[in-house]
């Protein structure tokens, strides 16, 4: 009697197992690890298929890409990980362009010596986040880097939609006596993860607000009311954002500190790092340039939504071919909102 | 946030303002210092300047110890970090300054030099007992608000016997600078000085007591949030108004004429005054600046690696000198704001956020341009 | 390099450190500089070590001294 059974696979370790190169080199383990963890957690008919390749149905209207890779350290932090901040962060930047996100396609770059529980947990998160949105992961590809060569995982995620008929939405449409919203308080995603880095540790209750708009941005585009632009203020915060948009569209803005809405926790933990909340990214809030007539309306919108209930008028587009972003602080002086010199590193002065 | 929101109150600030206003007097000038980068900083952040009438006039003082950095002392910290493979830490400040041979410390890192970046003198201690087997160096900077907590580090490495540990020390004094800003042949054209809020915590308020009487301009130590510093604006014009040069103290929350005794002792325990120290803007200035006592010097960087200091000068066009002093502002240099922005820094007033040029352009440049 | 928060002293931790918290974010600092701390107090914060307690009865003596200036400013026509 034969002990051997026939094609008999040993379960991969999701306990204790790591991965090594050969998760990487197209062989039986990289099949094992697509079928068993991606292909497993992500679970759809297009996944389904088992190709290189997706094959989607026809577009209704006009395609809308983006793309976005994610390097975050550390990989989990309170709120979220890297697996659904690569999920939201893709859907969000489709979105933006005015369209309904569709599909995802997911690559990973996995380090050698890499936990495979950490891994299924990154997997798992981004499969939840990807069918909360109702935006399934069609297609992806996987390879592996040599120890030390890479920061444990690296993902990046591309996606499309179908950009909603008669709507354009484009950093260069602002015009002078348009209106600037913005959808809630700022500055959490970047603090949760500061707070969690080694260095510069302390407890505080800072959640990021990774999530995904196109909900939000749905039931803005469905109020009717005129935008001009749609972004959302990730690597650099509100103030990064903003300038892009003002020098995009060759004019100015002067925004209101008092409207800018900061949650204490986040207010306090920049008080101790000597970091301005106007340039620590979000990654679940959004900026609108509506036309001025709509505003009102489309600030009753926003906060009708659970992603918006927070949300505040902060300013105006202004005449200004220097295109200044200014601010009138909340001790009635103003200043100026300028583009950040490389990265904003905690002050000590 | 307690003791910091309630000084940050718009209302009062108009109130303030409006005081401002009614009590200067119509057919003069008063032009105001204030010394610490952390005051230019929050009048700029704060766009403070809007809330005084024009004959009050803030200038920028050097009190910013990233800005009088010379840059021969940047070199040291690379030269340690590159060719003795020490791990160098350095708090953010000072990681992007540009220093000779078009590095700075952040450069120095991406090109493989160890340089890390440390919140608290604790963490550089930290560094140095996980890694036995590598010498940790920390480059210190600052006032002397800042000053204490490297003290702490020196004696904590004695105490313990740390072997692995050193400071590059750059330590600088306050009075010195004032010293060197108002003695300049024929004055200075300075009405007052908002003095420093945290120098001041640990110094108290009676080093600036001479400055009052030997110069005649008033001195009021100001707290650091705009209400603070607009209260402290009301109590020198009125000095100045009633012909008085005194050192009032508008930060009695924290400040005391004495200082905290106990970090002032902690810190002439371990260290010495230099005879004389370079400060980028400033030039030579005498005891102004302050190096390890013979007792300590093992833990000097400088005696135990072989890292000279080697001077530097600034960019001829750089009129850095003249700013520091409150002579010119920053507009007036040739090179603000085309060669010389906070991207590429050309000179010590434009290389920290708080600097003086730093500040206007960061800031205040659209006044200008609009 | 002033920047300095005021925090509440939530714990004593040791001989000299100590937990304190601004706004909901609470960190480990040295009290090495200063003598004397209790919970309750509130210090001065400066790169991770307590630089000076905070007198509370000071602190209110300046923010009435800013109300009161508001007062008189309401009551002063040429304001």
């Amino acid at each position: 009697m034969s002990m051997l059974k026939s094609n008999y696979t040993r379960a991969l370790d999701w306990k204790h197992g790591l991965v090594d190169m050969s998760y990487g080199s197209g062989g039986r383990a990289m099949a094992q690890l697509i079928s068993d963890l991606f292909a497993a957690e992500f679970d759809n008919p297009y996944l389904a298929q088992g190709n290189d390749g997706a094959l989607l149905p026809p577009a209704q209207g006009r395609l809308v890409m983006s793309c976005d890779s994610h390097v975050v350290s550390p990989l989990f932090f309170a709120g979220g990980d890297i697996g659904c901040l690569s999920v939201h962060g893709t859907i969000n930047d489709v979105a933006m362009m005015g369209a309904q996100p569709l599909y995802l396609a997911a690559s990973f770059i996995l380090e050698e010596g890499f936990p495979l529980a950490d891994l299924k947990r990154i997997v798992q998160s981004m499969a939840q986040a990807a069918k909360e949105a109702g935006v399934p992961i069609v297609t992806g590809d996987t390879k592996v880097v040599e120890q030390g060569k890479g920061d444990g995982v690296f993902i990046t995620t591309t996606g499309i939609g179908v950009a909603r008929e008669g709507i354009t939405l484009s950093g260069d449409l602002a015009q002078p006596g348009d209106v600037i919203l913005l959808s809630g308080a700022i500055g959490d995603h970047g603090m949760a993860v500061l707070s969690q880095r080694e260095g510069l540790t302390f407890d505080a209750h800072i959640v990021s607000d990774t999530a995904a708009l196109h909900g939000l941005v749905a039931a803005m585009l469905d109020s009717g009311a005129q935008l001009r632009v749609l972004r959302d203020p990730t690597r650099g915060g509100v103030a990064t954002t903003l300038n892009e948009i003002a020098q995009q569209s060759g004019a100015g803005m002067v925004l209101q500190e008092s409207a800018i809405v900061v949650n204490q926790p986040v207010a306090a933990a920049c008080e101790f790092l000597g970091l301005d909340p106007l340039y620590v990214a979000n990654e679940g809030k959004l900026l609108a340039v509506c036309a001025p007539l709509d505003a009102e309306r489309l600030l009753a919108t926003m906060r009708a939504h659970p992603q918006g209930r927070d949300a505040s008028i902060i300013g105006e587009v202004i005449e200004d071919a220097h295109g200044f972003v200014q601010m009138v602080t909340r001790m009635g002086g103003r200043r100026v909102v300028d583009w950040l010199a490389g990265e904003q590193l905690p002050r000590i002065c | 946030m307690k003791y910091v929101d309630e000084f940050r109150n718009g209302e009062l600030a108009k109130n303030i303002a409006a005081k401002i206003a009614h009590e200067a007097l119509p057919d003069r000038a008063y032009r105001l210092m204030e010394f610490c980068g952390g005051h230019t900083h929050a009048i700029s952040r704060y766009g403070l300047a809007d809330l005084l009438p024009p004959s009050v006039r803030m200038i920028h003082g050097p009190g910013c110890p990233v800005c009088v950095l010379p840059i021969g002392r940047v070199d040291q910290a690379i030269r340690l970090a590159r060719e003795h493979d020490v791990i160098l830490c350095t708090y953010a400040d000072t990681l992007r300054v540009p220093a000779s041979d078009n590095l700075s410390l952040m450069r120095a890192k991406a090109a493989g030099a160890d340089v890390r970046m440390i919140y608290s003198t604790q963490d550089a201690l930290q560094l140095a007992r996980d890694n036995p087997t590598r010498q940790v160096v920390f480059l210190a900077i600052g006032f002397e608000t800042t000053t204490p907590p490297t003290a702490v580090a020196v004696q904590q490495a004695r105490a313990t016997g740390l072997k692995n540990f050193s400071i590059l020390c750059n330590h600088v004094l306050t009075p010195a600078a004032m010293h060197a800003i108002l003695a300049v042949e024929g004055g200075v054209s300075l009405d007052g000085f908002v003095g420093p809020a945290h120098v001041s915590t640990v110094i108290g308020s009676q080093p600036y007591e001479p400055f009052a009487r030997d110069y005649g301009k008033p001195v009021v130590i100001s707290g650091f949030e705009p209400l603070d510093v607009m209260q402290s604006i009301l109590m020198l014009v009125r000095q100045i108004n009633e012909g008085r040069a005194e050192v009032e103290n508008e930060f009695t929350r924290a400040v005391t004429r004495e200082g905290n005794r106990k970090a002032q002792a902690m810190v002439d325990e371990a260290f010495e005054l230099r005879a004389s120290f370079e400060w980028r803007g400033l030039g030579t200035v005498p005891y102004s600046a302050l190096k390890l006592r013979p007792e300590f010097a093992e833990f000097d960087a400088e005696t135990r690696f072989n890292v000279n200091y080697v001077s530097v000068p600034d960019n001829k066009a750089c009129e850095c000198a003249a700013i520091l002093r409150g002579q010119k502002r920053p507009q007036e240099c040739k090179i603000f704001g085309t060669v010389c922005t906070p991207s590429n820094p050309v000179g010590s007033c434009m290389v920290s956020s708080e600097g003086a040029c730093a500040a206007h352009y960061s800031y205040g440049r659209f006044r200008e341009e609009n | 390099m002033c920047l300095a928060i005021p925090a509440r002293v939530e714990e004593l931790v040791g001989a000299d450190s100590a937990i304190v918290n601004l706004g909901g974010v609470r960190k480990e600092i040295s009290l090495s500089l200063v003598d004397d701390v209790v919970v309750g107090d509130y210090v001065i914060v400066h790169v991770g070590y307590a630089l000076q307690k905070l007198d509370q009865e000071e602190a209110e003596h300046t923010l009435a001294a800013f109300a009161e200036l508001g007062a008189m400013n309401a009551e002063d026509p040429s304001l």
